[in-house]
C-alpha cells in the first residue's frame, strides 16, 4: 500500500531546475493540484515535457505565467500568448516537436528504446542537424528518447497500491510518460480500496507509480 | 454561399461511408457540419477519440471528454478511447484514411505550409506534421488568398509541414488536385472564372479539360468504392 502524499509534500521533492513530464492536452487529464503546488512553492528552471502550454490560468499555463520555467518541450503553444511572449523575450526557451514525435520519444525513454525511428519532420526544419537513417530504401529521422526527473499524471482512479484506471480524452499522455521518469507521481480524482479496479481495466500498473497525491485536499 | 461554407462542403464530398477521418482545428472542423450523422463515418480527434460527436447539451458537459481544441464534445455509439501513442500510431501508420487541414501556403509541387511563420506567429506544429506525413489522404481547405495575397505559391518560402504533397486543395475559388506535374484546377466555384483564378495564384497550374463546378449537386457524401 503506498502513503498518499500532499501536493505540498511532493512539491517539496523537487528540486529547482528539474525535469518534469506533465500529463493532459489543453488541460485535459492534468494534475491540477500538483500543478497549484509547484507554483505556491515558488519553484524556478523547471524543464517542462509536455503536449502543450495550455491557456493562462489553466493547468500547465498557470507554471508559465508563475514564470516557473526555463525551456519547455512540447507539440503546441498557440493557445498561451504568454508562453509566446516570454519565448520572444528570451526569458523561455520553447523546444516545438511534432506531437506524434514527443510522445514515441516519450515511450521509448520509458521502453528502454535507443531511438524513435520516423518518417515525421524528415526534410522540414525539424531535420537540421539529425541523423536521417535509411531503412529500405525509405528515409527517417533519427530522434532520441525523452526522459525525466519527475512524472506527474492524472488518473482517473488508483487504488491503494498504485494501480491507475484513465478517463475518457484524459488518458493523452499520462499512461506513456508514467514510465519514462525516475519518479512518478499520480494525481488520482478517486481513490479505491484494492479489487475495485478490475484487472483487465489497469492501464498503469502500480509498481510503476512511486506516489499517490492524497484525495481529501 | 459563404467561402469557408463553400469550402467545407465541398471537403466533405470527399468523404465516404466507412471513413476514418481526422479534422484539423479552424476551418476544416467546419466539413463534419456537412457530413450526415447516418453515413458511418467516423471522425479521430488526435487528443484520443474516436467517434466524436456533436457538443453537449448545456450543463451536461464531461471535463474529461474534448476534442484536440480544448472544446467539450461528445462521443456516438461505437466510439473508442484511446491514449497519444496510439492516436499517433494511427497518424503515422496510415490507418487514417483522410485528414484535412487549414493552410498558411500551398506551393504548385502541393507541399504545404501551415505551422509557423517566423518572427511573427508560431503556434507549434502540434500534430499537422505527423497527420501530413502519414494520413492516406491529405485534403487542405483553406481561403484563396490572405491580406490580399495568393496562399498558393510558386514555392512555399514558410517552414515546411512535410515534404510529402498534398492530394487535394480546396479554397473558395477552386478545387486543386496535386498531379505528378503539379496543380490542376478540377473544379471552379460559380461566380469566378479560369481568368480570375489565375489572377489570384501566384503557382502556376494546368486547366483540366473537364473543367466542373465546384457547387454542382453531389451525393452529400461519396458513394462507397
Amino acid at each position: 500500500m503506498k502513503k498518499p502524499l500532499s501536493p505540498k509534500a511532493v512539491a517539496d521533492l523537487v528540486p529547482d531546475g528539474a525535469r518534469v513530464m506533465i500529463g493532459g492536452f489543453m488541460g485535459v487529464g492534468t494534475p491540477n493540484k500538483i500543478i497549484d503546488a509547484l507554483v505556491s512553492a515558488g519553484k524556478k528552471d523547471l524543464t517542462l515535457i509536455a503536449n502543450d502550454t495550455a491557456l493562462p490560468g489553466r493547468g500547465i499555463g498557470k507554471l508559465v505565467s508563475a514564470g516557473a520555467l526555463r525551456r519547455a518541450v512540447v507539440s503546441h503553444i498557440g493557445l498561451n500568448p504568454e508562453t509566446q511572449r516570454q519565448m520572444n523575450a528570451g526569458i523561455l526557451e520553447v523546444e516545438l516537436v511534432p506531437q506524434g514525435t514527443l510522445i514515441e520519444c516519450i515511450r521509448a525513454g520509458g521502453v528502454g528504446l535507443g531511438a524513435v525511428v520516423t518518417p515525421t519532420g524528415l526534410g522540414t526544419v525539424l531535420e537540421e542537424g539529425k541523423q536521417v537513417l535509411e531503412i529500405d530504401g525509405k528515409k527517417f529521422l533519427v530522434e532520441e528518447p525523452i526522459r525525466a526527473d519527475f512524472a506527474f499524471i492524472a488518473a482517473r482512479q488508483a487504488d491503494y497500491l498504485g494501480n491507475l484506471e484513465y478517463s475518457l480524452t484524459a488518458q493523452n499522455f499520462n499512461p506513456t510518460m508514467a514510465m519514462a521518469a525516475d519518479t512518478v507521481v499520480a494525481e488520482p480524482e478517486h481513490i479505491v480500496p484494492v479489487g475495485v479496479i478490475p484487472p483487465d481495466a489497469v492501464r498503469t500498473p502500480a509498481s510503476l507509480v512511486d506516489h499517490l497525491i492524497e484525495r481529501s485536499t | 454561399m459563404q467561402p469557408k461554407e463553400r469550402i467545407a462542403r465541398r471537403v466533405a464530398q470527399e468523404i465516404a461511408p466507412g471513413m476514418l477521418v481526422n479534422l484539423g482545428i479552424g476551418l476544416p472542423s467546419l466539413v463534419a457540419g456537412f457530413v450526415p450523422s447516418d453515413a458511418g463515418v467516423f471522425f479521430q480527434s488526435e487528443n484520443g477519440v474516436i467517434g466524436l460527436g456533436a457538443r453537449p447539451p448545456e450543463g451536461m458537459e464531461e471535463p474529461d471528454l474534448t476534442d484536440a481544441g480544448g472544446g467539450f464534445v461528445t462521443a456516438v455509439p461505437g466510439a473508442a478511447a484511446i491514449d497519444s501513442a496510439m492516436s499517433f500510431g494511427l497518424i503515422r501508420g496510415g490507418h487514417i484514411d483522410l485528414t484535412v487541414l487549414g493552410g498558411l501556403q500551398v506551393d504548385e509541387r502541393g507541399l504545404l505550409a501551415n505551422w509557423m511563420i517566423p518572427g511573427a506567429m508560431v503556434p507549434g506544429m502540434g500534430g499537422a506534421m505527423d497527420l501530413a506525413t502519414g494520413a492516406r489522404k491529405v485534403i487542405v481547405a483553406m481561403q484563396h488568398m490572405a491580406n490580399g495575397k495568393s496562399k498558393i505559391v510558386r514555392t512555399c518560402d514558410l517552414p515546411l509541414t512535410s515534404t510529402r504533397p498534398i492530394d487535394l486543395l480546396v479554397t473558395d475559388l477552386a478545387v486543386f488536385e496535386v498531379t505528378q506535374s503539379g496543380l490542376m484546377v478540377m473544379e471552379i466555384a460559380p461566380d469566378v472564372t479560369v481568368g480570375d483564378v489565375e489572377a489570384s495564384t501566384e503557382a502556376r497550374f494546368e486547366v483540366c479539360g473537364d473543367l466542373k463546378c465546384m457547387d454542382e449537386i453531389r451525393p452529400a457524401i461519396a458513394e462507397v468504392q
